[in-house]
């Protein structure tokens, strides 16, 4: 039997046992779902609810609003992900959210992104409301190499533009990641549903020219990120 | 806090691999620290105010019930938060301190769940806290899961923990659900798990360097909750006991190493 069999029997393999998963998901999900008939999951979400809407006050910036979960949140809310269905439905939801630059322009400046990355402040309800929010990218994301105080629950973004083979972020072929890049920050939840990662765009966590920045702090050739 | 980063990047300079090593040089930095515990201060005063005649009757909190029986502090730590008949509410610590207070000495419970931390008798009960705790060290947890409301809120606690809203998305989960994850050099702790969990339940109250403050478990959720950029939680109120009791069942059979030392 030569490699390329086994190796086509495995992948078939492991597809068949993604796809039962899958099915079982789906059912397990239909069982909560099951109107008229709430199985102990539903009884407790709906208590859950109850008692986190009771819990809390509207303190500085932060409203009573923000318990107000929308539909993906509210699907991203279990340790189970949601069925690959609603993931599709969400992600496409998401995906429509996704503005490119109004001037066209995605690269700013990478020393103030440099400093956006840095600053893990904003729309705490200590926050002054009027005050710029940071990027946060330090608290989960390795970036320039210099910083050794970074996170790591996100991947390392150390390297990103050269990883990717990008000398001159302004010509053609790189366009392709730009445009990825520019999605990633704007709505992380466009490619990856229930990603922990903030939709920074959609959401209205930076500004277009933050955004600008950060882009430039991920893609230029002479921002740290890529030395 | 930025005398704290300084001395910390001190001690990693001395290893070769930076990154690879910064957990291990914080556990050293910290070990160093945990010679002498400042929580001792707290936990001096506490044992003080417990018996100290205080508040409109001018009573201790001799006779006070932590779960164990009036008076019986021993062991109570690792049995919270737990069901009252009494109240008829689960409680986690300070919800029953508060109740204590006001029941033998006459406090305004309501009034000093308004207090901010650290102030008036919220203060009282940051020494109180980690007295308390202290006479639990080396004990395993063991959470009462065997009346009803009991398990309901261990159920409410962990949908409460995956509860995902505000600007930013974020649940407890986000930052506590995996193994082996840091926010910038601060190690999180899988709280889903028994070690992540007795970790980070079995060491609040704790020390905290960087502000030179006490802080209490309830403290300790306050502020995750304000860096989740959620609304203000209430003062014991029963998303961070239920919170309490999640966490607290998931810790069971981890001694407790309360009250800790923390950043």
């Amino acid at each position: 039997m030569s490699r390329t069999v086994d190796r086509t029997r495995t992948s078939l393999w492991l597809r068949s046992v993604a796809a039962s998963a899958m099915t079982l998901a789906v059912a397990l999900a239909g069982c909560e779902s099951t109107p008229g008939a709430p199985g102990p999951g539903a009884a407790t979400h709906a208590e859950a609810t109850k008692i986190i809407d009771s819990s809390f006050s509207a303190h500085g910036q932060a409203g009573l609003d923000r318990l107000q979960q929308d539909a993906l949140q509210k699907a991203c809310s279990s340790p189970t992900p949601p069925s690959a269905d609603t993931v599709k439905a969400l992600e496409a939801a998401e995906a429509a959210k996704i503005v490119p630059p109004p001037d066209g322009r995605y690269l700013g400046d990478w020393r103030a992104g440099e400093n956006l990355a840095q600053n893990g402040r904003g729309m705490t309800w200590s926050d002054k409301a009027e005050a710029p929010n940071g990027g946060n990218c330090y608290n989960c994301h390795q970036l320039s190499d210099k910083e050794i105080s970074f996170g790591t629950l996100g991947p390392s973004l150390h390297h990103y533009g050269k990883g990717r083979g990008i000398e001159d972020p302004t010509s053609p072929q790189a366009m392709a990641i730009i445009r990825y890049t520019w999605g990633k920050l704007y709505d992380a939840k466009a490619g990856n549903a229930c990603s922990i990662m903030p939709r920074f765009g959609a959401a209205h966590i930076l500004t277009t020219k933050q955004m600008q920045d950060i882009m430039a702090l991920l893609l230029d050739p002479n921002s740290p990120v890529n030395q | 806090m930025k005398r704290w980063i300084l001395a910390a990047v001190a001690v990693m300079a001395s290893h070769a691999a930076l990154a690879e090593s910064s957990s291990d040089a914080i556990a050293q930095y910290r070990a160093m620290l945990a010679d002498g515990n400042p929580a001792e201060l707290w936990e001096a005063k506490g044992q003080a105010l417990w018996k100290e005649p205080r508040g409109p009757r001018h009573a201790s909190l001799e006779r006070c019930d932590l779960g164990q029986g009036p008076g019986v502090v021993k062991g109570a730590f690792v049995r919270l938060p737990r069901w009252f008949d009494d109240t008829r509410r689960v409680q986690d610590l300070e919800s029953r301190l508060l109740t204590c207070m006001q029941d033998l000495q006459g406090f305004d419970a309501a009034a000093i769940a308004k207090t901010p931390f650290g102030k008036g008798e919220q203060s009282t009960i940051e020494n109180l806290v980690a007295w308390v705790a202290s006479e639990s060290q080396g004990m395993a947890f063991d959470l009462p899961q065997s009346h009803a409301a009991e398990k309901k809120m261990y159920e409410v606690g962990r949908d409460a923990f995956f509860f995902r809203a505000g600007p930013y998305d974020f649940a407890c989960a986000s930052c506590h659900g995996q193994e082996g994850k840091r926010i910038r050099l601060q190690d999180l702790p899988d709280l889903t798990t028994r070690k992540g969990a007795g970790d980070a339940f079995g060491a609040w109250p704790a020390y905290r360097v960087s502000s030179g403050q006490l802080w209490s478990m309830q403290r300790r959720l306050n502020d995750c909750y304000r860096q989740q950029r959620f609304p203000y939680p209430g003062y014991v109120s029963d998303v961070t006991i239920a919170l309490g009791v999640y966490l607290g069942v998931n810790a069971r059979g981890v001694d407790s190493v309360a009250p800790g030392l923390k950043r």
